[in-house]
């Protein structure tokens, strides 16, 4: 299976020379190593045919494949005169319907994550799909998409993706995968299924559901497991302690006026984030004195995209986290006993009587994190407070199977260590990389006498089966998914599967011996029998031209406060303990691992600490200090210390890295670094804290032991520098001063008077602008890899990125505010090219390779740029990105397939920077020349426009009066940066708001 | 010793010298003299040395211009900081030459040859820069106004253009003027050379010079007009070079003081590196009656006034930054004072400022190991100063979001020192191969009998 790193194979030449005299050698020979048969020839025959598998344990970094391609590049371009190989054009006999060259489609699917679906439109090029966007129409997207939505796309075209069914590692075929499921199914059928388990993540989709119960009608004794590492097993655990049973909680967010989190990131992660952060924001928007907004209040350990949007923030450990719910459910009245809290007195008063004086529209929400009495408080909370049905609704739930899977899966595990599991199948997932390690997983796995696997990539877990299936990507396949609040939404491919893969409802009707039928039909059958519609063709039309499937929204279900509650919660208090809490979080952009080999998202800064390539023990400054970790700031590049996290007997080593905010007595640890088999992006970058998740405490352990090892590592970080120095870049203020002084950001540029030698341009077609409204952005990071897909932003690597030579197009700068270390507050300023008026950058270029459209845009023209890089030099915005090397990957044919044909793919030593998405301008005017009119309103939508969750980014033509961005520059928020150097930036920023608690104000 | 402290009226020719002894003793070092050791030793270690250059530019063509430590925010590094270093050097030569000439300063005469030759050298040097820190050096000649099918100039608003005017044109007036002076002493080469080859080199290159008055007359006005042509390059080229930083408008770089600042740094790295080649050369070659104190003292206080010019600058930039009241341009200022790379900003602060100060010393300035030291320190702080100037000021700009760092790479020192040796490379196949000092010149230095000093 691991191919053998480049070993020194001895020839004997005797022996070669003994062959070829015996009649039996060959006649041809290819090397001497044929006729010597020597094992690592047979090797090398085998790893010739099985492609791809030779790459895995290529020594060749990614670094230096980019270097040595910057190397054959330069030296084709010496023999630049030869001819291009022939290449045969086949033309379409008939073309397909629908299929324009240049002009795109759009179809809707869903992208499914831990069983919940985010309805998306996907931009398919001549039947590439090549960028994702948020469907309009799908309530959980509302036309927006999350950061790591946006890397689905290239996971699709990912060159490291299985490409073929190996048996033992070795290529084997679908039809033989087919003969063995065969010979399986016979077995199980006698033995009613005994020993047979199948082991999926969550499922969301009802149809695969129905399947695998269909499946056990046959074999009942089989069981199905459902195990993912960040699974909501609290959640679920807290309803039942609530009201006796499972539901799915809805926020009605556009109905809060007081929110109180309790570590919980709704508006950046889990079921439904998107739309939350939309009706979140839907709340805050300004409107001069008549303003009317929520107020959020947070508390958390490390801070996260939603504690840095808090009105107040409480950095809290997690174990003081619940008993601050506690003593605030006694607070406000909840019955659910008196508790004792380390948080701040005047704190806790101040929330409970926010949250009494908004009866009914205020809204306490628990982290998935969270244990379950924690959920369970919230529910008491929002039941007291008379927000249920309001605020906040409950359903049925949302999962086709709601199970307790950390007890399914140590169950699973003690059937294998007891030999009672015979054959497994895996079905997505990977436990062997992602299962808590005091488990024993592995050992257990490797006990099962038949372990398949179907799984996305040939991973860590494909490693130890006997057999590994391809899974079809979720834009390859068809299926059925739930939104957060149940409405269902179809799956279709967007193209064939690239590798054979196949999805999980081909493989279990497989096992049903039904697998001539393709996944569409087995999807539609099951919704025609769930909807009883006659006419269900039509039906099944519209909801998969629609992405949704009209009505399908699960509606209010009544639930009742268990009257136990107050009781079950005494039961369940955690016992008081002492020591430094270990908390384990999903991590931003990998989440547990499963997006590792994604380039786009390992370097994509994360929200708060803006590192990227790495996760690391993230503490607070007074902990640092008493671990001895000493981080010096005037490192050039981010060596930090490394530290070891010992919890349990277990130890992990891990890059320390301080985190202003962070709570006190505890360290948070990201989960999904540490691969060993993902993939060339993803091995070896970061520390598995898989290796130290303990099973019974999944989420936060006591007693961690952190040590100095001497060591350091190097960070990437895209942000040096955290403070803004006092410099006006960020504009805020408290709501109160805002209804007093709407104008306030305008303060300092009035009365000022900026002339210019030359006379003004003036622009008398569009004049195209940008406005971001800080008030609504919460810093997700969205925008950055949206721009990146659509603009074919190449990743550059890590090493690249430690030296600052990161390419994102719009970045989201982070800064701390405030006078306290231990909790700042924290503010993020998306940055895209200013397209000043007076632009520094054009006046500098020595062949005009920059210049000024008559529409007002900085253009880049990457073949005239030679590449002195003046123009970045003197770029006060710091917005413009160099080709240091060829970073696009010019070889990998899959990539090619994710590419926007309509940017150009940058080459080495040319400037390129935020180009207003001018492809879609034109894209646009065309549409509307052909129209004989003017571009409209709302026709062009900059691709970080269209994924923001909370519409931040507004974009048009200034010189349409009735236009939203000219309304936009109009309003008293709005402000350029850095206007003083008289650039005049379109870029301009709408001030950002904080509707603080006046009762906690005076400290 | 009276006569040291009226330095004026020294002598700038040992005296006891004529005609013959002069020409012998000059051309002799290319002709007759055995080459000393030292030259072998140091030929082949420059040449060694320019290896690292070729090397480094060399992967740099076919990697990418990443190798070295430029980055985002700071775009130039030691690549620019390298060709404004050089292109001060070089002009020591054109000082010396056309201003000095036309003031008719006397003790120029016998060290003039020797610093244009440098000039040319630095100039060289420093235009493989401006070529290579592109990112893509074969288009490079994109920045020059050629008539082509794209039907596309260069964009005369950049002052890196008007650079490629200035550095051009400096350089192809400094080669004229440098070959022009020559042709009386290579027609003395051609008839003193023992060789067929040297006879036909000489003979070749010193175009039939045969020493008639007319023919001096000519040069005499060539070599008039070649001066009054370089004058205002002297000026101008260090003046169009600092618009590079003037015309941004990064704060460090946006500063109206920089043209004279710039020139004054350029005469005063000029001398430094006169000196730091002349001293060890004179004391090769034997040359202490050509190349006398008189020199060494003259050229000590023209570094001498030239440092003091810059410190000028160093004071007015810090001043103005203040004075300005602008956060962005006080924020700089401090950076320099106490930020990551303040080391750099107070080593160029002892290099240029303090240590100088000991040419206010008049032994010191006839003292060759002290002037080779205090000379040093001045190579080393002009280098510091373009450093304090470019990445300095770029790594933390306006943004703080944006704020970096520069560390250098091998590729980058490799460059940087390869140029070094390249430059004396080409210095010593210079003195190997050519009258270092101007025979002729001198020859006019040679005190006549004095005018009835006899009767």
């Amino acid at each position: 299976m691991n191919s053998q790193p480049n070993q020194p194979t001895t020839l004997d030449l005797d022996a070669v020379r003994a062959r070829l005299a015996s009649a039996k050698g060959p006649e041809f020979w290819r090397s001497l190593d044929e006729i010597a048969a020597t094992p690592e020839f047979q090797k090398m025959v085998d790893d010739e045919f099985t492609p791809g598998t030779s790459e895995w344990s290529n020594p060749v970094s990614r670094r230096r494949l980019m270097e040595l391609m910057g190397a054959t590049l330069g030296l084709a371009g010496l023999t630049a005169c030869t001819r291009q190989p022939e290449e045969k054009i086949i033309p379409y006999v008939q073309a397909p319907e629908d299929v324009i060259p240049g002009k795109p489609l759009h179809f809707a699917t869903a992208i499914p994550t831990t069983g919940y679906g985010l309805g998306v439109l996907v931009e398919s090029h001549t039947g590439r799909p090549t960028r994702i966007d948020g469907n309009p129409d799908h309530p959980a997207s509302l036309g927006a998409t999350d950061a790591i939505t946006q890397g689905v796309a290239l996971t699709m075209w990912d060159p490291d993706r299985s490409q073929a069914v190996l048996r033992e590692g070795r290529n084997s075929s679908y039809t033989r995968f087919q003969d063995a499921i065969k010979l399986l199914r016979e077995d199980l059928l006698s033995t009613r299924g005994a020993g047979f388990r199948i082991l999926t993540e969550t499922v969301g989709s009802p149809a695969l559901a129905a399947q695998i119960r269909e499946l056990f009608t046959e074999i009942p004794e089989a069981r199905w497991v459902q195990y993912e590492p960040c699974n909501r097993d609290s959640v679920r655990a807290g309803a039942r302690l609530a009201f006796g049973q499972v539901v799915n909680t809805v926020l009605n967010l556009d109905q809060a006026a007081v929110i109180v989190s309790l570590d919980a990131d709704f508006l950046y992660s889990g079921p439904g984030a998107v739309r939350y952060a939309r009706d979140f924001t839907s709340r805050r928007k300004p409107a001069g004195a008549a303003t009317a907004m929520n107020r959020l209040y947070v508390a958390e350990a490390m801070p996260s995209v939603t504690g840095a949007k808090a009105d107040h923030r409480l950095p809290l450990s997690p174990s003081e986290i619940e008993n601050f719910a506690r003593a605030l459910a006694d607070a406000v009245g909840a019955g659910t006993g008196p508790a004792t809290s380390a948080a701040p007195a005047e704190w806790l008063k101040a929330v409970a009587a926010d949250l009494i004086a908004n009866r009914g529209a205020s809204l306490v929400v628990a982290g998935d994190q969270q244990p379950a009495a924690v959920h369970a408080l919230a529910h008491a909370m929002n039941a007291a407070l008379g927000n249920v049905g309001k605020t906040v609704y409950y359903t049925d739930p949302v999962e086709p199977n709601p199970t307790n899977q950390g007890d399914d899966f140590k169950a699973l595990v003690a059937d294998m260590n007891a030999g009672k599991v015979t054959c497994l199948m895996v079905i997505g997932g990977n436990p062997m990389y992602n299962s808590p390690a005091d488990l024993g997983f592995a050992e257990a796995f490797r006990k099962v006498k038949l372990r398949i696997r179907i799984g996305e990539h040939d991973d860590e877990t494909s490693a130890v089966s006997h057999w590994h299936v391809p899974l079809a990507h979720h834009l390859e396949s068809w299926g059925d998914v739930r939104a957060y609040d149940g409405t269902v939404s179809f799956q279709q491919p967007l193209i064939q599967p690239l590798y054979e893969g196949k999805s999980a409802i081909d493989i279990v009707t497989l096992l049903r011996d039904k697998g001539g039928r393709s996944a569409m039909e087995w999807v539609k059958e099951y919704w025609a029998a769930q909807t009883k519609e006659p006419n269900f063709q039509q039906v099944w039309e519209k909801a998969v031209h629609d992405g949704v499937l009209a009505g399908s929204k699960l509606g209010p279900k009544a639930v009742a406060i268990s009257k136990t509650l107050a009781a079950d919660l005494a039961a369940a208090r955690q016992s008081a303990g002492s020591g430094v809490e270990l908390v384990f979080r999903p991590d931003p952009h990998m989440y547990d691992g499963r997006y590792a080999n994604n380039a786009w998202l390992q370097e994509l800064p994360k929200p708060l600490t803006k590192t990227t390539w790495d996760n690391m023990a993230l503490m607070s400054p007074k902990m640092a200090a008493k671990f001895g970790v000493e981080y010096s700031s005037r490192t050039m590049y981010h060596d930090t210390p490394v530290v070891e996290l010992r919890l349990n007997g277990k130890s992990v080593k891990a890059p320390a890295w301080i985190v202003p905010g962070h709570a006190d007595n505890c360290v948070t640890v990201h989960l999904g670094y540490g691969r060993t088999r993902g993939g060339k992006i993803a091995n070896g970058v970061g520390f598995s804290a898989y290796a130290i998740r303990p099973s019974a405490a999944e989420w936060c352990a006591r007693g961690v032991e952190v040590r100095t090892t001497g060591d350091e590592h190097r960070v990437a970080v895209t942000q040096d520098h955290q403070s803004i120095e006092g410099r006006s870049l960020l504009r805020t203020a408290t709501l109160d001063h805002y209804k007093k002084d709407p104008a306030f950001a305008q303060e300092e540029e009035k009365g000022k008077h900026l002339f210019s030698l030359y006379p003004d341009w003036e622009y008398k077609s569009y004049s195209w602008g940008m406005a971001i409204d800080l008030n609504a952005c919460t810093g997700c990071n969205a925008c950055t890899i949206a721009c990146q897909a659509e603009n074919n932003i190449p990743a550059v690597g890590k090493e690249q990125v430690a030296r600052g030579r990161e390419m994102h197009w719009i970045r989201v700068d982070r800064y701390f505010g405030g006078k306290s270390l231990d909790n700042p507050t924290i503010q993020h300023q998306p940055v895209t090219c200013m397209h000043c008026d007076n632009a520094p950058c054009e006046g500098v270029c020595p062949v005009a390779a920059t210049t000024h459209s008559e529409e007002g845009l900085n253009q880049m023209t990457y073949n005239r740029c030679v590449g002195t890089r003046y123009c970045s030099n003197n770029c006060p915005y710091k917005v413009r990105r160099f080709n240091f090397f060829l970073y696009n990957d010019w070889d990998s044919e899959s990539l090619k397939g994710v590419r926007n044909p309509d940017v150009t793919v940058r080459s080495r030593g040319v400037m390129e920077k935020c180009t207003y998405c001018v492809q879609r301008i034109n894209a646009a005017r065309i549409t509307a020349e052909v129209r004989g009119s003017r571009i409209q309103d709302g026709e062009v939508v900059t691709a970080c426009q269209a994924v923001c969750p909370t519409q931040a980014i507004h974009f048009g033509d200034m010189n349409d009066p009735n236009s939203r961005i000219a309304k936009m520059k109009k309003d008293e928020r709005n402000y350029g940066i850095l206007t003083d150097l008289n650039t005049r930036p379109r870029t301009s920023y709408l001030a950002g708001l904080r509707n603080p608690n006046p009762s906690l104000e005076t400290a | 010793m009276t006569e040291q402290y009226h330095s004026a009226t020294a002598p700038v020719l040992a005296p006891g010298h004529n005609n013959k002894s002069v020409t012998e003793k000059i051309a002799g070092v290319v002709l007759t003299q055995k080459t000393p050791k030292g030259w072998f030793i140091v030929f082949a270690i420059t040449f060694m040395v320019m290896h690292a250059m070729v090397f480094s530019l060399g992967s740099l063509v076919v990697r990418g211009i990443g190798l070295w430590g430029i980055n985002q925010p700071v775009g130039w590094g030691l690549d620019i900081i390298n060709f404004v270093w050089w292109i001060g050097i070089g002009h020591a030569g054109t000082l010396i030459s056309a201003i000095l000439l036309l003031l008719r300063q006397q003790w120029r005469m016998s060290i003039s040859r020797f610093a244009e030759a440098m000039t040319i050298f630095a100039v060289m040097c420093a235009g493989l820069y401006p070529v290579f820190h592109t990112g893509r050096p074969w288009l490079a000649y994109w920045l020059l106004p050629y008539p082509n099918t794209m039907a596309l100039w260069p964009q005369p608003r950049s002052p890196l253009v008007w650079d490629v005017f200035a550095v051009s044109t400096y350089m192809t007036v400094s080669i004229v003027f440098w070959y022009v002076g020559l042709i009386p002493d290579l027609g003395t080469m051609r008839d003193r050379a023992k060789t067929m080859f040297g006879k036909k080199m000489y003979g070749f290159f010193s175009l039939g010079w045969r020493g008639s008055a007319r023919h001096w007359h000519v040069y005499e006005t060539a070599s008039l007009l070649l001066a009054g042509l370089s004058t205002p390059l002297v000026v101008s080229v260090h003046s169009v070079v600092s618009f590079d930083f003037a015309a941004g408008i990064i704060p460090g770089w946006h500063t109206t003081v920089f043209p004279p600042y710039f020139v004054a740094g350029a005469v005063f790295a000029g001398f430094a590196m006169v000196l730091t080649l002349g001293i060890p050369i004179r004391k090769l070659y034997g040359l202490e009656d050509y190349i006398t104190d008189k020199h060494l003292d003259n050229m000590a206080k023209v570094m001498l006034t030239t440092g003091l010019v810059v410190v000028y600058g160093y004071f007015l930039e810090v001043f103005f930054a203040f004075y300005s009241a602008n956060e962005y341009e006080i924020a700089m200022a401090h950076n320099r004072f106490s930020g990551p790379y303040s080391a750099m900003y107070w080593a160029l602060i002892l290099c240029n400022f303090i240590v100088p100060q000991l040419l206010w010393i008049h032994s010191f300035r006839r003292n060759t190991t002290v002037l080779f030291i205090v000379s040093m320190f001045i190579n080393v702080g002009m280098w510091l100063e373009r450093f304090v100037i470019i990445p300095m000021s770029l790594h933390r700009d306006f943004l703080p979001s944006s704020w970096g760092f520069y560390m250098p790479t091998i590729f980058d020192w490799g460059a940087f020192i390869g140029s070094i040796g390249f430059f004396t490379f080409m210095m010593f196949l210079f003195i190997r191969g050519l009258p270092m000092i101007s025979i002729f010149e001198v020859r006019t230095l040679i005190k006549k009998p004095a005018q009835g000093g006899g009767h």
